[in-house]
This record gives structure tokens, C-alpha cells and sequence, in this order.
């Protein structure tokens, strides 16, 4: 029943429904509430390095594995820069990837390919593209920034045994490659636990679930296991972070192309 | 063992364990076998229609105190079944870089890059090209240099003094593909008396400013394409490679407006009371998430234009090339490229197909098919004409 009707007849039956059950006005304020306080617990950390493990498996169960290791910087008021270096597979070991988030407006990307030391400024409207053959998209990896989305508190939900918020978040950026983002936010720690992606026809595509969150400085949660599942391919993206350190003592002259070409 | 001593080697074995821990080391690298079969008889009796050649290229990198010291040695070695001059190794890399508070200073042999676009390097001029390895010129020799860098809030300033010059290489009478005449890479000429040991100097700046990359350059001292002069050496015809004295200024730039990339590259060069412009540049424009896939296609135009026309020693003096470039952006990183050269002038075209994808984690294999096509004696691709090819490449990386 659900398949005859077009897309767009979905979209305005719930819109109506939802229209009808709260009032749009006072969910897009708690929405946006909830996403502001989310990002307060998370400013003052400074400075980061971690290493992740990615494990991208097919339908067919076949699996592939890449290393990376990450440096962040926390940039207040705007996008983090971060520098990422590939350590597999082996051919593109040494390959080199600099990052300036924004919160409005594109990201600075740069990409050093050692066999040629050369640094490529890339184009940023990749964002919805897939990063390394996963199933995590550039635009999943980025900081996360307020006015990066419009919000929508759509209701409490319990999930992993944990009280919290449901919101959904619609991308500002017309590059993004979803319509919008359905988010759990559990309510004592304003932790992600797992995002639903919508694509651009507005049907389920993805599921990230987070798990494993551990605190450092007495302050700031990460998951150190996020799996990404894409219901459309059947293909899943397992990332295992490990060896987080903070206070590394990372400034901003760490991030310029100069730290990209010697970057190891 | 009274107390000063256990003291004593207590201090030593935690010095020893302190400096263990700060040395980081890392070895890579790749092997790799590479065939090629020719579709045509060849030009000169003595080349084969088949060749296959084993090239490898480890790399070592030592890190001390705290990632400001390193020293990286890379080398390289290939062994051509038919060719002598293509049998040959070389030291990519063996520099030692210190990080400075203001200044990073690199001194060894190194491999620098400048420049934006994708079919010809113009403003690419630190390094020699190994051209013996291919015809794209990407393949460089290890350059002896003392560089001091500087990251300022105006941008980066680069300053390189080359106090040794690198011969370019060329395939032998056995090679294939090669030029019509043999090349006395042995017997070079060169403008300043000083040779080989003549110190060069350049000077980069370059900034990132919004959505625009920009390089400008200056670069005084011994040209890295020769002329080829037609000379007799014991009794047989050859061309022998003549390296000038030049000056040249660069500039570089490319704006990322979001899928677009525009690109140029422009050199002004005089030498001995001449001098010349050239430009090359163009644009990629990328198609993300190509036919509703999680592919990406790029597409590429690019013009080059050299103000000597004819006389040129570039390949791309009046030439339009056209790229495509198809990423699947999948598990095998699985990557199709092709490309179009079209030489306004001689109305000659070549054609490059690539395609190449990962197995299992270290093991990738690409196939390259080569075609040129070209009636006029005078166009450097005219050499070329019987020499289209089909090449295979397994590489284990490690």
C-alpha cells in the first residue's frame, strides 16, 4: 500500500500528522536546544589524537581493512582542523589528508600523495561522497556544528537501556547528500547513539549505531566502536577507535601544508 | 656491585630505554614486475615487439627528538629486459629534515613538487624527470638541495639552493618506445663552464587565500630539458643534449569553487637574450556519486600553449587535452582514467587508457594501453607512431 503512494504524498501525510500533533514551532526550538547543549558539553577539549581501525565488509560477508591515524584540533567558534594519515593498505600508506571544518560555507581540504610529494587542494563538495570505499561519507566525519543543521524534537525514546531525545536534524548544505538525519541523544550525557540517514528521495539509508563511550578528562565522551550499516547495499562499515589522547600539545601551526608533506 | 655502580648502569639502562623510545623507524615500499606488448613492428630492427622489466623502491624513516629531527632514505632499481639504459637505480630520497621554531630546514636528496594541473607540469622544475621509467615525465631523480622553509601568516616561503645538477634520462637504441636518433646521454653539453657542479638557486611563495592556491616562483640556473643537438660522436649520428643557463618566473593558482576546479600554470623564461611565455591550464570538474553510484567521475579540459611554437621542447605547444576520470570509490579502490591529447598544430592525436584496482591489501594491478597517432616528420609524436602499447603492472606494496 505504502509503495503505490508517490514519495512526495508520504512526505505531506506525515508533515500534516506531525503539524497536527505538536505544535512545529516549539519542536524546532527544543530541537535546537537539545543540538546547543550537545555541542557545549563537548567545547574545551583542545586538542586530540587517535588511531581508527576501519573495517569495510560487503554483502557477500568479504572484508577489507584500513588504518588511520587522526590529529584534531578544536577551532572555537568554527569548524576543527584535523590531520589524517592513511597507514593501509599498503599502497596508500603515507597518503596524507588535511582538513579546515567550517560551520557555514565549504570545507579547506588538501591531499598529499607521497609518491609524488605533491599536495592536491581537493574539492570539498565531495561531502556526500563515500571516505576510503566506506560506507561513512566525508560529511559523517566532520565536526559537529550547529548551524551546520535546522532541527525538529520529534520524542523520548529509550534506547541501549539509556533515556533520550529523538531529534531529527535537516542538513543547511545543499551538497549534502540527505534530506535529513533522525538522531538519539541520550539525556544524562547528550551522547549520539545512533543516527538515522535519509537520502535524497527521503528513504532510510544508513543506521550508525555508537557504542563503547569512554570519558577523558573527566569531560568529553567518545564511542570507540561506530557502526555504520547502508540498507540499500547491504554493505556495513565498522570504525574501532583506540588510543585516544588529549592534551597532546597540538597548536595551530601543526596544520599547515608544510606538517602535510612530512606527516608519517 | 656496590651502590654507584648499580647507580650508574641503572642510569644507563633507562637512558638507553629513553633514547629507544624517542627513535621511531618505519620501512616501506613496493615491488613490482611490468610487462608491455607493442601492437606495431617497430621503427629500428633492433627493438622487440614484448619487454618486461622488475623495479623496487623501499624506503626507510627515522623520527628523533620528538618528531622534530628525521632522516628518510628512499632508493630505487629497475632491471629492463632490453633496454641498458632503463636498467638503473637511483636514491629518490635521503634528506634530513629539522623543524625549526621559524624555520624548517631539509637538506639531502629530495623530491619537490610544484603545480596544479594534470596533463603537463610546466612550473615543475626542481627536480630532473627519470624519463627512461615513462613518457608522463612524473617519475623524478633524487635532487641534492639545502631548503629552508618558513610557514608565515602571509604564506609559505621556500628557499632552495641546488648546488648539483641531475641528467635527464633517456631510453636506449634497444628501447622502445624511444626517439628516432640515439641519445649521447653520456657526452652532455652544458652552457656554464661549471657543469654539472653549477649551483642553482629558487624561491617560492605560496599562500592559500579563500578559495584560490597560489604559487609564484623564480628559479636561476640550469635548464632541466636539454636541447637535443644532432652531432656526430665516433662516427655514428646521435643527439647529444645541450643544458642551458635560464631564468624563469611561475605562477601557479587553481580556485576550488565547490565541484570545479580551476587551474593555471604560466612560466616566462630568458635565456641568453631570449625569452618565451608558456601557459597550461584548464579545468576538473567533478560528478559526485556518478549515475545515482557511489562512483565519482571527474572530467577534465586543459590547453597548453607555448610561445615558441614549433621550436618548443614541450609536447604541448598548441594542444588541447580532454580527461575523464572515474573513481568507484569502492573496496578495490577500482579507478579508471583516460586521456586525450590533440596537437592543434601537427593535427596529431595520443590516447592513454588506464585502469587499475587493489587485491586483497598490498597487491595492485593496472593496465595502461598507449596509442599515438601522427603524420608530420616534424611533431616529436611522429617518433612515436609504431609504438603503441599495452602495459601491465603488478605492484606489491609492503
Amino acid at each position: 500500500m505504502k509503495k503505490l503512494l508517490p514519495n512526495w504524498v508520504n512526505v505531506a501525510l506525515t508533515s500534516a500528522l506531525l503539524a497536527l500533533a505538536i505544535p512545529a514551532h516549539a519542536s524546532a526550538e527544543k530541537g535546537l536546544e537539545i543540538a546547543k547543549e550537545m555541542k557545549a558539553r563537548d567545547i574545551g577539549w583542545g586538542d586530540s589524537q587517535a588511531e581508527m581501525k576501519m573495517i569495510l565488509t560487503n554483502k557477500q560477508g568479504e572484508s577489507s581493512e584500513r588504518e588511520i591515524r587522526i590529529q584534531s584540533l578544536e577551532v572555537q567558534q568554527d569548524g576543527d582542523k584535523s590531520l589524517s594519515i592513511f597507514d593501509s593498505p599498503q599502497d596508500v600508506k603515507g597518503t596524507a589528508f588535511l582538513s579546515f571544518s567550517h560551520a557555514v560555507g565549504d570545507d579547506e581540504q588538501w591531499l598529499f600523495l607521497p609518491a609524488l610529494s605533491r599536495v592536491k587542494r581537493i574539492s570539498s563538495s565531495n561531502k556526500s561522497g563515500p571516505f576510503m570505499g566506506s560506507e561513512f561519507a566525508y560529511e559523517d566525519l566532520t565536526s559537529f556544528e550547529v548551524p551546520k543543521y535546522t532541527y525538529n524534537y520529534l520524542r523520548d525514546e529509550n534506547i541501549n537501556g539509556l533515556d533520550a531525545y529523538v531529534i531529527e536534524t535537516i542538513p543547511v548544505d545543499k551538497n549534502s547528500g540527505y534530506t535529513r538525519r533522525v538522531v538519539w541523544v541520550d539525556k544524562a550525557h547528550y551522547r549520539v547513539q545512533k543516527i538515522e540517514f535519509y537520502d535524497r528521495r527521503n528513504a532510510l539509508l544508513k543506521t550508525l549505531t555508537m557504542t563503547d563511550y569512554q570519558q577523558y578528562l573527566d569531560k568529553y565522551w567518545r564511542p570507540l566502536n561506530m557502526l555504520m550499516v547502508n540498507h540499500q547495499t547491504g554493505k556495513k562499515t565498522e570504525l574501532n577507535w583506540s588510543n585516544f589522547r588529549f592534551n597532546t600539545g597540538l597548536k595551530d601551526e601543526d596544520f599547515n601544508q608544510n606538517t602535510l608533506k612530512r606527516a608519517r | 656491585m656496590n651502590k654507584t655502580m648499580m647507580g650508574l648502569a641503572l642510569a644507563l639502562s633507562s637512558f638507553s630505554a629513553n633514547a629507544q623510545a624517542e627513535t621511531e623507524t618505519d620501512f616501506r615500499g613496493n615491488v613490482s614486475l611490468q610487462g608491455r606488448a607493442f601492437l606495431s613492428e617497430p621503427l629500428f630492427p633492433n627493438q622487440e615487439d614484448y619487454n618486461l622489466s622488475v623495479a623496487a623502491q623501499p624506503e626507510w624513516n627515522w623520527q628523533w627528538n620528538d618528531r622534530r629531527d628525521s632522516f628518510t632514505l628512499e632508493l630505487f632499481g629497475r632491471w629492463d629486459q632490453n633496454d641498458g639504459e632503463r636498467t638503473h637505480a637511483d636514491i629518490r630520497q635521503a634528506a634530513w629534515i629539522h623543524v625549526g621554531e621559524e624555520i624548517e630546514t631539509r637538506v639531502g636528496l629530495r623530491r619537490v613538487f610544484w603545480g596544479v594541473t594534470e596533463f603537463q607540469h610546466l612550473v615543475d622544475i626542481i627536480n630532473q624527470s627519470d624519463l627512461v621509467e615513462d613518457l608522463d615525465a612524473e617519475d623524478k631523480l633524487g635532487q641534492p638541495m639545502i631548503n629552508f622553509s618558513t610557514v608565515q601568516d602571509w604564506g609559505i616561503v621556500d628557499l632552495y639552493i641546488l648546488p648539483y645538477f641531475r641528467e635527464r634520462t633517456f631510453a636506449g637504441a634497444d628501447g622502445r618506445p624511444r626517439l628516432p636518433l640515439p641519445v649521447f646521454v653520456d657526452d652532455p653539453l652544458y652552457e656554464s663552464d661549471d657543469e654539472e657542479k653549477h649551483i642553482d638557486y629558487a624561491l617560492r611563495w605560496s599562500n592559500t587565500i579563500d578559495v584560490f592556491d597560489v604559487g609564484v616562483a623564480y628559479f636561476d640556473g640550469t635548464a632541466r630539458d636539454p636541447l637535443l643537438l644532432p652531432a656526430f660522436i665516433n662516427g655514428e649520428l646521435g643527439l647529444r643534449p645541450y643544458y642551458p643557463q635560464i631564468e624563469r618566473f611561475s605562477v601557479d593558482a587553481q580556485a576550488t569553487i565547490e565541484s570545479w576546479l580551476w587551474k593555471l600554470e604560466a612560466i616566462h623564461q630568458h635565456r641568453d637574450g631570449e625569452s618565451f611565455v608558456a601557459m597550461h591550464g584548464g579545468f576538473e570538474y567533478t560528478i559526485v556519486g556518478f549515475m545515482e553510484s557511489a562512483a565519482d567521475l571527474g572530467l577534465l579540459i586543459e590547453y597548453g600553449w607555448d610561445e615558441r611554437d614549433e621550436q618548443s621542447t614541450s609536447l604541448f605547444q598548441n594542444d588541447l587535452l580532454f580527461g575523464a576520470r572515474l573513481a568507484m570509490n569502492d573496496m578495490a579502490s577500482s579507478e579508471l582514467l583516460m586521456g586525450i591529447s590533440r596537437d592543434l598544430d601537427y593535427d596529431s592525436h595520443s590516447l592513454l587508457v588506464e585502469g587499475s584496482r587493489r587485491f586483497g591489501q598490498n597487491l595492485v594491478v593496472s593496465i595502461d594501453l598507449r596509442l599515438f597517432d601522427s603524420d608530420e616528420p616534424e611533431d616529436v609524436l611522429y617518433g612515436l607512431r609504431r609504438d603503441d602499447y599495452l602495459q601491465v603492472d603488478l605492484e606489491y606494496y609492503f
